[in-house]
Parts: structure tokens; sequence; C-alpha cells
């Protein structure tokens, strides 16, 4: 049976991985290579690198990243942020990745993923989904993407996104809450499983992960194919096999070695 | 231990992770080439096949870079490793793109995953994408060492389904079981990925690297 999957996400300014709480302050996580090392050792199924490097000069150092990691970790690693272009899609892959998360730019330019998919294949195109409710209490449940970290609505149905997604041959689809990311909550349950049931391809969870049984939750009420996390398992909170032992202990099935 | 490794590159999927995968496990005396040149092919003491995309892509970027009758020749010759659409590629038809023909070295055909397969009330996605159990039909030299189900990490949604049922080396389970893994002779042919499949995947390669057959 094949394994829900757990991937550490590193969010990586100017070559240093760094987490916000909340959206407000940032603290430094440590050098990259070393994290991704250490989550590779914990049994790591994937890692995923966002990349939120401000300033274009320091673009470069991500690659750099992906190209160390690449070298001696052997699982799949995904790199997103900024990606715009097949040129970037393709200096992504180069450096060693082995899917891209196309977010931004697929929201302003959806043909992008289509000629990304054509050019690539799907199976190393994910799209990342940033959603938030906006259906008041009592009305049906209804999310929207946003962008620009949660701040800009775009007025599409995160439903009909992620299914034209899947249309336009997105391999995978990393989905944030953007009202729980930072929160330490838990997933927006109703988010995922909605998403997850209305289309074909993996699904990815992520945004407010705060306790173990967060990720029980994402993966059995979400219905979620994977689970990403980065603050729990960044401060040694958790390890990732911890994680799994404990998603084990509750009937989800993941791959521990031996 | 020393020689060449071929790792063959027809634009198909990113090889880096292959190369690099080979490189970590192989001694020093181990030149990895990743190449489309058929001379070099045939040359090399070993043959890693790779690939990504799908199946009418890939033929077409096997005929391009002139490559059919050097994987077929290696596949008959030398310690040759399939990897994913590396595997598929080596049967006769695929159901992919409305039908594509193959390069036709093994019989049999690749069949897409039927939508609405459940596992435990679960319905299953399309592509498998993720870490699954091998289980071992039969010993082989590159098990050395990898206990039987181990999980392998797969990304597909098309599985080969060969004529010989004595090929069979390794199944799976996602709704249905299917062929991971087929040998014959010097072939080795896996529908995972053991350049991401962290240790046993590591284990895998250093064994292929190892075989003498």
């Amino acid at each position: 049976m094949l394994a829900k999957r757990i991937i550490p996400c590193l969010d990586v300014d100017a070559g240093r991985v760094v987490k916000g709480v909340k959206f407000v302050e940032i603290r430094d996580a440590g050098d990259p290579v070393e994290v991704a090392r250490r989550y590779n050792e914990e049994g790591a199924d994937e890692i995923t690198f966002l990349d939120i490097t401000a300033s274009s000069d320091d673009r470069d150092t991500i690659v750099h990243v992906v190209e160390q990691v690449a070298s001696e970790v052997f699982i799949p690693l995904t790199v997103g942020g900024g990606i715009r272009t097949t040129d970037d899609v393709r200096r992504m892959l180069n450096a060693g990745a082995d899917k891209v998360a196309i977010n931004t730019a697929a929201v302003f330019n959806p043909t992008f993923v289509q000629e990304a998919t054509e050019k690539f294949g799907s199976q190393c195109i994910v799209v990342a989904i940033d959603a938030k409710q906006v259906s008041g209490e009592g009305e049906p449940l209804k999310w929207e993407i946003f962008t620009h970290g949660g701040r800009k609505p775009t007025g599409l149905d995160a439903v009909d996104w992620a299914r034209r997604m899947v249309s336009y041959g997105a391999g995978e689809i990393l989905l944030t809450s953007m009202d729980r990311d930072g929160t330490k909550i838990g997933f927006d349950l109703g988010l995922t499983r909605a998403i997850s049931d209305a289309v074909t391809v993996p699904v990815i969870a992520s945004g407010g992960v705060g306790t173990l049984q967060h990720l029980v939750d994402g993966v059995i009420q979400g219905r979620a194919d994977a689970v990403l996390a980065a603050s729990i398992f960044h401060f040694a909170e958790y390890s990732i096999e911890e994680a799994k032992r404990y998603m084990m202990e509750q009937g989800v099935e993941v791959r521990l070695e031996s | 231990m020393s020689g060449t490794i071929a790792v063959i590159d027809y634009g198909m999927g990113n090889l880096r992770s292959v190369s690099k995968a080979v490189e970590q496990v192989a001694g020093r005396g181990y030149k990895v080439l990743v190449t489309d040149d058929p001379g070099q092919i045939l040359s090399a003491d070993r043959v890693v096949f790779p690939g990504q995309g799908a199946a009418r892509d890939c033929m077409n970027a096997i005929s391009e870079h002139h490559l059919n009758r050097a994987v077929l020749d290696a596949a008959h010759s030398k310690p040759f490793l399939g990897i994913c659409m590396g595997l598929q590629v080596l049967m006769e038809f695929s159901r992919e793109n409305d039908g594509t023909r193959l390069l036709g070295l093994l019989e049999g055909q690749v069949r897409r995953f039927p939508t609405g397969l459940e596992e435990q009330g679960q319905r299953l996605k399309i592509p498998q994408m993720g870490w699954n159990r091998v289980r071992q039909l039969r010993s082989h030299p590159l098990w050395e060492g990898i206990p039987d189900g181990s999980r392998f990490y797969f990304v597909h949604s098309f599985y080969v389904d060969p004529d010989d049922r004595d090929l069979i080396t390794g199944t799976t389970e996602y709704g249905v079981t299917f062929t991971s893994v087929i040998a014959r002779d010097n072939l080795f042919a896996a529908q995972f990925h053991p350049e991401k499949s962290a240790g046993v995947g590591l284990k895998l390669l250093q064994n292929f690297i190892n075989w003498e057959c």
C-alpha cells in the first residue's frame, strides 16, 4: 500500500532557512543543506524548498542550495517560489530538483502551467494554491485563491481552480490555507477535503500544523495524500521519525525503515 | 572495480539525479557518462536507461537521437538497468497517447491504472506518487541486502504487463497488483526510481554496479 508522505518544508531567504511565525518575526532555522541532510536521515519522504528571497540579486542562491542538497540527499526535492518561466523551471530541474512548484505565475498566466507540463512532463509540475475561506457563518463553505502572501484576492474559486490546474496537466497540488499558515491550530480540513475530493492527482496539505495529531487529521479527515510542515520540525519540537511513529499508531500507512 | 557506466540521455527527464546517485555509489575506478552517443553506449561496461514523460515523446526522442539499435544491443549484451519509462519502452505497445508502439524487446503491453481504484475505502490518485512496497518474487543479485517488501519511490500512471510471467521479479499493490520489476539475463528494469529511494535505492544501484552477469 502506498504510504502517506511527510514533507518538511524549508523557507529559504538568501541562503538561510527561516520561518515566520504568524507572518511576523522571522526566526533563523539554519543552513538549508544541513537541515535537509538531517531530515533525510530522520526519514523524510521528500523535501520542499520555498525560495522567499525578495532581492533578485540573491535569486541564484537557491540554485546552489538545490545543487548541494541534490548531490547528497537521494529523495525527491521540490522547489517553489518565483518560478515564472520555463527557463526558471529548467534551471531548477538542472540544479537537481525533481519537481517545481508554480504559484503566482499560474494565477496571472494559467497557460504557463500547460506550457511547463508539456515541456517537462506532469510528474515534475506541482501547482501551489494559496486559499482563504470567503464564506461567512451559515453559508456554504467557499474558498478563494489569494496571492501575495494571502493579501490579494483573485476572485477565483479554489475548488474550480484546482480542477482547472489539473486539466492543464498539474501532477500534484500543494494546498496552503492562508487562514491557518503559521497559526499551529491545524490544517483547514474542510478545504483540504474539498480539493482532494475534486481532483484526481495527489494533494499535499499545508498550513497550520502544530501537533502530530494535526498530521493524522490532514490525512484521515482531510484525505490528503501528503502533509507538509515547517516549524514543528525546524525547531526540533518533533523529529520526522516521531511524527511517522505517531501516525502509524493512529493507523496511517507511513514509510518507516526497519 | 572499474569501468564505464553510460546513463542514456535522450532528453526525457532529469538525468542529473540518476547520474549523481550512480556516482555516489560507484567507486573511484568508475567513470559515469551521461550520453546520447550510440558509440559510447555500445562501448560502456554497464548501461542505465532512465526516462520520464509520455510514451510517445519518449519513443520520438529515442528515434531522433538514433538510439533504438544501441538501446536494444545494450539490453542484450551487458548489465542493463531500466528505470521508469526506461522499463515501459522495452515492451511492445503502450495504451498511452491512444496507443504507442514501443521498442518491443519484451512481449507485452503497458496499461493505465483504471480510474476509481480504492484501497481501504480511499480513492486512489493517479499518478501513483510516493513510496510503495515491492514484493520480491524471486531472488536476484540486485535484491541483495534489500529486505523483501521495502518501499521505493514511484511516480507513474502506467505499468507494464509482460506476457512471460517468469520475467516478473517484483510486484507492487496499488488497487491492483502490478509488475514493478522485470528481469532477464543481463537486464533488470524497475518502475520505481532507485535514484530517489534513499538507502534501499542506493543499495540497488550499488548492486547493479557489482552485478556480474
